[in-house]
């Protein structure tokens, strides 16, 4: 078995009395997309917040690329590699389509940030940024303002941002909300062939897409992951089937 | 061109034009009012760096006003006692070279920018507003009571000070320096707001969290957009010194922090013109209303709350509309 590209090794967070997560261990390898499903307030939000580094955990930890980074900053595992994107949209909604995805270029790029060259006129930042919106299927609203979209096209921008940091690994936190049921099929359609590029770590209610795309599926129930396997493992799950999946399985 | 252009054009125009009239029929009055007009615009200019690129409200931006202007004032009094600033460890005289005064005054607001920003970024909203408002305070007792630059009668400098090549006691050569300034300073942050940086301090005004996962500090981003603006607004501080060969410390006074941002409020929050039309603004008014009674300050407010509840983006978004993303 090759090793993980992100690993978490039993997880614990609490609010007061609340466990949002209790002993949360998975792993994320190269070439899979692995899904986590649960019910709402399973603590699936709060799992990516610690995995990303916007909360702390209380006790276990977090390695990405071999190295532990529980202790590191958000924006020091963004430079390592790991792509995020958000359930609500956390886009610079004044901006233009292509102003977010340059920003996205910038970040990957390093270095300290220019003063005076205007960022669109820059080469390298603006093939970046176009390739990714290309990808996406947004090329033609570069130079629609963010508020504008509507929410799949949002849930797109996420996504092009997300690639024009070249990731190691994707965390997407529900990429299809929001999106209509052509838009949804799109999606997965490009999801399944962004896993060769890097493995991704997929949070999503919309389950015909979790059963298309997932090469594993973790259920989470509670802050605690009751059952981790392939798509028919899980299916055939007594557990799962009682909690979470109930009479739609 | 874009309307917001048009109209930028026409009030650099309009601020060359009326000093030039002036001139011409021998008004200096109105030439010094001009010159007030675009040392307070480059004072905006700073603070809208901070204000509405970064989202910054702060309310003590007179600290570094007052440190323009303490700057120009020191080394000018030395200069006119023919008194060195300090003997040990190395001898320090003072200066009437504008130019030096300059640097000195950007340096100095861009380090005491860099110190209350390190501190104050940490809080945001009304915490950040109230601990600027703090520092600016602190500066402006300290101001009162430090007798060797004058205390709270300030300093009077007898001569205003020189620029090679040229006279500057002369109104409309002053003037013209001062434009320049302001001028340098608007072609500054036009290109700054689209550079990569200004790209991603207005992201991290808008999403916190996007500029984090895209691996880059909102803090150090914000703490960047401080000194900038910080300096900038020193360097009006010098120069508005200059104007009135006088510096007391209502320089450091939270009610000029609070001129200064009405300026923006008028002109246009984010707006590059926007402190050029608010300081015109808020002089004219000034000059008019000012003449008719003490209290002109009351239509002032009342135009203020106009503004704020009708006109968001102020004078320019009035004129302009809506803003115009950059290409």
């Amino acid at each position: 078995m090759t090793d993980p590209v992100l690993a978490t090794h039993g997880l614990t967070k609490s609010f007061g009395a609340v466990r949002a997560s209790e002993d949360v261990s998975l792993d994320l390898r190269p070439g899979e997309i692995h899904a986590v499903i649960g019910p709402n307030g399973a603590g699936k939000s709060t799992l990516i917040a610690q995995i990303c580094g916007g909360l702390t955990p209380d006790a276990g930890r977090i390695e990405f690329l071999g190295r532990d980074v529980t202790a590191q900053p958000t924006r020091a595992r963004a430079r390592m590699g790991l792509a995020r994107t958000f359930q609500i949209s956390a886009l610079a909604m004044e901006d233009t389509v292509l102003q977010n995805a340059t920003l996205g270029a910038l970040g990957a790029r390093g270095g300290a940030l220019g003063l005076l060259r205007p960022a669109l006129s820059q080469r390298d930042l603006h093939d970046t940024a176009m390739t990714a919106l290309e990808r996406v299927g947004l090329a033609d609203h570069a130079a629609t303002i963010t508020a504008e979209l509507s929410h799949g096209q949002r849930r797109q921008l996420e996504v092009a941002v997300a690639l024009t940091l070249r990731p190691r690994a994707f965390v997407m936190d529900e990429p299809m909300a929001g999106m209509g049921t052509e838009g949804s099929r799109r999606m997965t359609g490009f999801l399944d062939g962004l896993r060769d590029e890097a493995p991704i770590l997929l949070v999503e209610h919309d389950m015909d897409a979790v059963f298309a795309l997932a090469d594993r599926l973790s259920v989470l129930v509670y802050g605690r992951i009751i059952a981790t396997g392939t798509v028919e493992e899980i299916r055939a799950n007594r557990d799962v089937r009682t909690a979470y999946l109930g009479d739609e399985a | 061109m874009t309307r917001e252009k048009i109209i930028n054009t026409a009030l650099l125009l309009g601020l060359l034009a009326v000093p030039a009239w002036a001139w011409a029929v021998d008004e200096p009055f109105t030439i010094t009012l001009a010159t007030r007009v675009a040392i307070l615009a480059l004072a905006g200019v700073g603070l809208n760096i901070a204000l509405g690129l970064g989202g910054l409200v702060s309310l003590g931006h007179a600290a570094f006003f007052g440190i323009g202007g303490y700057a120009m004032g020191i080394l000018a009094s030395h200069a006119q006692s023919y008194t060195p600033l300090m003997e040990t460890p190395f001898l320090i005289e003072g200066t009437k070279s504008m130019p030096v005064i300059w640097l000195t005054a950007l340096f100095a607001a861009a380090l005491a920018a860099l110190v209350i920003g390190a501190l104050s970024l940490r809080t945001s909203g009304v915490y950040f507003i109230m601990i600027t408002l703090a520092f600016g305070q602190m500066l402006y007792f300290f101001s009162i009571s430090w007798p060797a630059y004058g205390g709270e009668d300030g300093l009077s400098i007898y001569v205003r000070n020189g620029f090679p090549g040229l006279n500057t006691l002369d109104p409309i050569q002053f003037f013209a320096i001062c434009f320049a300034l302001l001028a340098g300073a608007l072609w500054f942050n036009a290109r700054l707001a689209r550079a990569p940086f200004g790209l991603a301090l207005n992201a991290a005004r808008q999403s916190p969290a996007r500029v984090e996962t895209i691996g880059l500090s909102p803090f150090r981003l914000r703490l960047a957009a401080f000194v900038i603006s910080g300096a900038i607004t020193g360097l009006a501080g010098a120069l508005f010194a200059d104007l009135n060969r006088f510096v007391s410390p209502t320089m450091f006074s939270w009610q000029m922090s609070g001129e200064i941002m009405v300026f923006i409020i008028l002109g246009g929050v984010g707006r590059l013109y926007g402190p050029v039309a608010g300081a015109a603004l808020f002089i004219t008014l000034e000059h008019l209303l000012g003449g008719l009674s003490e209290f002109w300050l009351i239509w002032l407010g009342l135009l203020l709350l106009l503004v704020v509840l009708f006109a968001r983006g102020g004078v320019i978004g009035l004129l302009a509309g809506r803003q115009v993303a950059h290409d």
